[in-house]
Parts: C-alpha cells; sequence; structure tokens
C-alpha cells in the first residue's frame, strides 16, 4: 500500500493543477496589492494634507507677548472718562522706561512702540474701562507683540538674511533679543485665535466672528431643513400617490442635490437679497441659502431611512388597527430616526464647510465683532479661510492653517457625532 | 346558476360570521380569486389550504381589508361580516382590523417592550384608559395566548429579544388585545419549529371558544389538527369547501383528492 499514485483520485501534485492554483494565487496576490496601494495613496494624500496643516498652523496656536510694567499716568487718562484715555502715549512712556537710552529720539521712540501690537493699547483700555481704580499705579500686563516681531520670535524671519531682504532691521532685531534677555518675552497659547473676531492685524485676529456666524448659519440651517425635509420625505415616501407627478418631484429632488453650491448662492443673491431685500452678509441668509442645500441630501436619506423599515412592522401596526397616520408616526418615524439623524448631521457638517454661496451673499466681508444675532453681518469659517488666505500679511499664512483646522476639528466632531447616534439608536429587528 | 344570496338569510343564520360573495381581487389587470363564495362560521377555526399562489393568502388579506394598503389591488364582490358589507363606504378599514385581527407570517412584534406591544391596540382604540386597565388586557390577552407565565417577570424587556414561537405567541396576544371577533392567521407557524408549532396550534384551539379564527396554512397535517372546516383554494378558485374530516378523507373534487394525496402542488 505504499504505492500512492492513484489511477482514480485527484492528483493534487499535477503540474497542470499546480499551475494553474500558481496562476489562480498570483491573480489574487495582484489584486489584494492593488487595494492595499490604492488605500495606501489615499492615506498618505490624507496625512500630507493634515501634516502641512499642522507644519504650518502650528505656529498659530501660540503667540508671542511682551510682559510689562505700565504705568497709568493719570495725566493721560481721565478717571471721569477713562475710554478716551491717550493709552498710545501711556505706551510708549513704558517702552521709555524700558530702554532710557532713546528717551529723546523720538522716531527710534516709534520704533520701539511698534514691538507692541496696535491691540496693546486697547488691552490697557479695557481694563481700565473695567476697572477705573488702577489709574495712577503702575500695573503688569501681557500684551501681544506685532507680526513682525511675533514672526521673529518663531523663527521665521531669518536674522541670517541680508538685512534689505528681511522686514526688521539690524537694531528691531538687537532691541527685541534684548527684552528676550531681560525675559519679559512669553509665548504662551493664542487664546486670541478663538476669542477674538476678525482684525486687521494677525496678532489679533480670532475666529470668534466666524465661529458665532458658521454656529447661526447652522442652526438655521438646521431649523428650516430637518421639519421641511423630514416633512417633504414623509409626504413623498408615505402618503404621496405614485403618479407621474410625484415621480417628477422625486427626479427633481435627486437633482437638486447634485446642483453646483455656487447656483445656490446666486439664488439667493437674487431672491433673498434682491426681491425681499434681505440683509446682506448675515448668518440667517446664509443659513438659508445652505438650507436650500441641505434639504434635498436630508430628503434623499430620510426617504432611504423610511424605505428601510421593514414592511412587517407596517403590517403589524396596520393589523391590530392602527391608522396610517399612527403607522408612521408611531412606529416607522421612530425606526428610520437613527437614519434621518445621520443624514441630517452628514448634510449639515457639507453645510459647514460650503464657502461658495456664501461669497455670494456677501458673507465674506471684513468685519471685526462677532454678530450678537442672526440678522448682524458677520462671516463664517470657510469665508473667513478665504479672506485669510487672501490677506498679505506673513501672521495670516499660519492662521489660515489653523483656522483649517479647527474647521476640520468641526466636521470630524460632526461626523463622529452621526456615528455616534447611528450606533447607539440603531435597533435590530 | 344560483342566485346571489341574500345578506338577510344570512344574518339569519346565526353562526354564520363572514359571508363571501362573489369575491373577484385583481392586481392590476391579472386576476388572483375568481368568484369566491364561502361562509365563515362563528366559533369555529377555518383553514384555507391550496398551493403556493392558489389565493389563499390574498383572500384572507381581503376579510380584513389589508388588501388596501396595495395600490394595484381591486376587490370586487361582497364580503359581509355580521351582514354588514366590510367594502361598503361607510366602513373604516382601520376600525375593521381592530375587530378582524391578523397574526402575520413571521413574528413582527414592534421593537418595543412585551408590554407595548400588547398595550397598543387598546391603547389606539381608546379601549382601556387607566393604568389598571390597561395592566388587567395585557395580562388577560397574555394569558389567552399562553404567554403570561413565561414573560411576567419580563414585560419590560424588549418583545424582539424572545424566541421565534414566544414572538408568534406575543403577536397573536397582540392581535388579541384589541378584542376582534375574527382572527385571520397567515401561516403562522411556518417560521415555528414543530415544539413552537404546537403550543401555536394548542393556543387555536383554545381561542376558537371566543372567536371565529381563520387560518391559511401549508401544511394539511395541521389544517387536519386545527380546523373544524377546510376551504381548498386552486389558481383563484375556491374548490371545494366544507368540513375538514369531509375534505380530508372524501373529496368531492378530483383536484381537492390531488392536492391531499399529494400530487399537485
Amino acid at each position: 500500500m505504499t504505492d500512492q499514485t492513484n489511477a482514480t483520485g485527484f492528483d493534487w501534485d499535477g503540474p497542470a493543477f499546480q499551475s494553474q492554483m500558481k496562476k489562480r494565487r498570483r491573480s489574487q496576490i495582484r489584486l489584494k496589492l492593488l487595494g492595499l496601494g490604492a488605500i495606501a495613496i489615499a492615506f498618505l494624500m490624507l496625512m500630507l494634507l493634515i501634516g502641512s496643516l499642522i507644519s504650518t498652523g502650528y505656529q498659530a496656536f501660540t503667540q508671542t507677548h511682551l510682559k510689562i510694567e505700565v504705568f497709568l499716568d493719570p495725566e493721560h487718562v481721565d478717571p471721569e472718562n477713562p475710554a478716551r484715555g491717550n493709552y498710545r502715549q501711556i505706551l510708549t512712556d513704558t517702552m521709555k522706561v524700558q530702554f532710557p537710552e532713546v528717551a529723546d529720539d523720538r522716531a527710534a521712540l516709534r520704533r520701539l512702540t511698534s514691538i507692541l501690537s496696535n491691540g496693546a493699547q486697547f488691552t490697557i483700555r479695557d481694563r481700565v474701562v473695567a476697572n477705573p481704580g488702577l489709574i495712577g499705579e503702575t500695573v503688569q500686563f501681557n500684551v501681544p507683540v506685532s507680526d513682525d516681531y511675533d514672526q521673529l520670535n518663531k523663527g521665521l524671519i531669518d536674522p541670517e538674511t541680508p538685512e534689505a531682504h528681511r522686514r526688521l532691521k539690524d537694531d528691531e532685531i538687537a532691541n527685541f533679543e534684548l527684552l528676550k534677555d531681560r525675559g519679559v518675552v512669553t509665548k504662551p497659547l493664542n487664546t486670541a485665535l478663538l476669542t477674538n473676531a476678525d482684525s486687521r492685524f494677525p496678532e489679533l485676529a480670532g475666529l470668534k466672528g466666524a465661529l458665532v456666524g458658521s454656529f447661526y448659519a447652522l442652526l438655521t440651517c438646521f431649523l428650516l431643513s430637518f421639519p421641511l425635509g423630514i416633512g417633504a420625505a414623509l409626504y413623498l415616501e408615505e402618503f404621496a400617490p405614485r403618479n407621474r407627478f410625484s415621480d417628477l418631484i422625486e427626479i427633481n429632488i435627486n437633482n437638486l442635490a447634485a446642483v453646483p453650491s455656487v447656483v445656490f448662492g446666486l439664488l439667493a443673491l437674487a431672491v433673498f437679497l434682491g426681491w425681499f431685500g434681505m440683509p446682506r452678509s448675515a448668518p440667517f441668509v446664509g443659513g438659508m441659502t445652505l438650507a436650500l442645500m441641505t434639504l434635498p441630501t436630508i430628503i434623499i436619506a430620510t426617504r432611504a431611512a423610511l424605505k428601510a423599515v421593514p414592511p412587517s412592522i407596517r403590517e403589524a401596526a396596520l393589523g391590530v388597527g392602527a391608522s396610517k397616520q399612527q403607522v408612521v408616526f408611531g412606529h416607522v418615524l421612530p425606526l428610520a430616526m437613527p437614519g434621518i439623524l445621520t443624514g441630517t448631521i452628514i448634510g449639515l457638517a457639507q453645510a459647514l464647510g460650503e464657502t461658495a454661496p456664501l461669497l455670494l451673499i456677501g458673507m465674506n466681508a471684513f468685519i471685526t465683532s462677532a454678530p450678537s444675532t442672526p440678522f448682524d453681518s458677520a462671516t463664517a469659517l470657510p469665508t473667513q479661510i478665504f479672506i485669510w488666505a487672501d490677506s498679505p500679511e506673513r501672521g495670516f499664512v499660519s492662521r489660515t492653517s489653523a483656522a483649517i483646522l479647527v474647521l476640520l476639528t468641526f466636521l470630524i466632531t460632526m461626523n463622529a457625532l452621526a456615528i455616534f447616534m447611528r450606533q447607539k439608536f440603531e435597533r435590530k429587528w | 346558476m344560483f342566485d346571489v344570496q341574500k345578506p338577510e338569510t344570512a344574518v339569519d343564520q346565526t353562526a354564520i360570521k363572514i359571508a363571501a360573495r362573489n369575491v373577484q381581487v385583481f392586481y392590476g389587470n391579472t386576476q388572483a380569486i375568481k368568484d369566491v363564495d364561502v361562509d365563515i362560521q362563528d366559533k369555529t377555526v377555518t383553514s384555507f389550504i391550496g398551493p403556493s399562489g392558489c389565493g389563499k393568502s390574498t383572500f384572507l388579506r381581503c376579510l380584513n381589508r389589508m388588501n388596501d394598503t396595495i395600490d394595484s389591488c381591486r376587490v370586487e364582490g361582497e364580503i359581509l361580516l355580521d351582514g354588514q358589507d366590510i367594502y361598503a363606504p361607510r366602513v373604516d378599514p382601520v376600525q375593521l382590523r381592530a375587530r378582524v385581527g391578523m397574526v402575520f407570517q413571521k413574528p413582527n412584534p414592534f421593537p418595543k417592550s412585551i408590554y407595548d406591544n400588547v398595550a397598543y391596540g387598546p391603547r389606539i382604540h381608546g379601549m382601556a384608559r387607566t393604568k389598571d386597565e390597561i395592566d388587567e388586557v395585557v395580562e388577560k390577552s397574555l394569558r389567552r395566548a399562553a404567554l403570561w407565565d413565561e414573560v411576567k417577570d419580563r414585560l419590560d424587556t424588549p418583545g424582539t429579544g424572545l424566541s421565534g414561537g414566544q414572538q408568534q405567541r406575543l403577536c397573536i396576544a397582540r392581535a388579541v388585545a384589541t378584542r376582534p371577533e375574527v382572527l385571520l392567521m397567515d401561516e403562522p407557524c411556518s417560521a415555528l419549529d414543530p415544539i413552537a408549532t404546537a403550543q401555536v396550534e394548542e393556543l387555536i384551539d383554545e381561542l376558537k371558544q371566543r372567536f371565529s379564527v381563520v387560518i391559511v396554512t401549508h401544511s394539511m397535517q395541521q389544517a387536519a389538527r386545527v380546523s373544524q372546516k377546510t376551504a381548498f383554494f386552486h389558481l383563484g378558485n375556491l374548490v371545494e369547501y366544507g368540513d375538514t374530516n369531509t375534505i380530508f378523507t372524501n373529496p368531492q373534487d378530483h383536484r381537492t383528492e390531488s392536492y391531499i394525496t399529494g400530487r399537485i402542488g
């Protein structure tokens, strides 16, 4: 029985079978490698994007500050009316104390004062207005330095380059180094990035206006598109008669979802601003425009979710004598809710990142205060990024990347929320 | 040709719960049911048998107007429940379905608690208002469905967590809770194992004391076991209707005989 060559059985070691098997395995491995390659390329691109954003943007999350002792001279500030004081002079005096040797050289003094951000005087003013008792005393302030010095401190201006090719001259750099040696230069977390509104000065510019504007716009968008979208989808899916007219509506809704967003912007410009005379740059109008875009997405997602509810549940409810309305609102809609919410959040995330329609209704205006109502002028996150990317000041380069990172954080959070909701509320039947 | 029986005569025969006269059902242009006349007696189990696609489920779904939910479906003829035409314009199909309950082929409890599953019908029909009343209805219905002892300690757990047989009995309890006069069952045991099937069959036997049960089944043994009356459908026609014993032992029509002996179907 040692001879295992088989006359009738299959020859597993035969050359024909071996070569066929090898060929099959090779093609399988090829396919697998292609798939892996595709994923690797996609992943690499993503890493590249995020990497470049972080490498340029991380600098914007800190801001060079100067710790200075400021004597609030009653000569320059009237305790009766602290808001009207000459804070610029107070700052000049402060720098005079720091550098006594140039006290009489007005030009040199002006250049020294320009180390401080233009916003420093307002920081001091706000403190004094809030607490007029400080007048006449020496108070320590931590004020931002101007953009050029911030760049220098972050190593973005190279002192080795020829003097004519850089924005700061040798003596300015020397002065700043002197301040550094005295230990008054600090680099804390740049909270102004989130708490300030836009500014012409990068060191003062923040995203607050854009964040609040985006929030109002998304809120308006949600309040309009969520109930309208669910209502439309419910009617089309559950109540509308199936005829040519409802087919036409369905096709058009699907088409609407594919319309470029700039077209919605033009529509909003013509209708909301042109006919109805709504305010320009208002997040409310922005939200309405975004709602036009989100609506088809929500309708399509809702219809898909309603369709996915098993017919057996409808039959069960009808079988015990529930009316159509009771079936839809008591059983079908609750079961479809996770899907609807997921679709809505993804639609809103899309709306959050939408730029073109907002540009057309003027949400790319330069506005230095956060809106207090949805009807005030404001920017939104993507349009703020657009404005900053367009600004010539060096400091805005890193701030643009930082703003993109903030926007991406919100988008990722919203998508994570959508996934969480889907998993939490998903029901098995 | 026999004259169509008048509704009054149907009422006179007190035992007749549902009388169908000359029923035709169309899906679009295809006719699924042709000229069906049948009298379903009260407090009796009537089974509909026949090969797949013969129209027995379609006819069953006419009895509580479930076919209304299918757009292309059209029903002609008369179906009388206690002498009243259920397809008359003044009849509300929603209310009708509370009087003629239904249990489906696949157990389909709502994804809610066991309690809420049973309480749903009485709640929407306003049959029980206070918590005590609903509690009572739920317990009674679950007892009638022979499920109470198994679930009384976990009424607030999801109905979908029960076993297949328990789910089907829960669906029966849900149907019974609206106090129907007729219970329609569309192959209620086809998704169940033999033990669960036996439990449901036993249950059907008890249920017939309170109301009339109409059951569609593929299993001739089941029809023989649970029903007193049997109707054999073939290609949309009601071929033969009579006492279960007669149908199975002494069928009049050769098609019935062929089906019962396993030659068609």
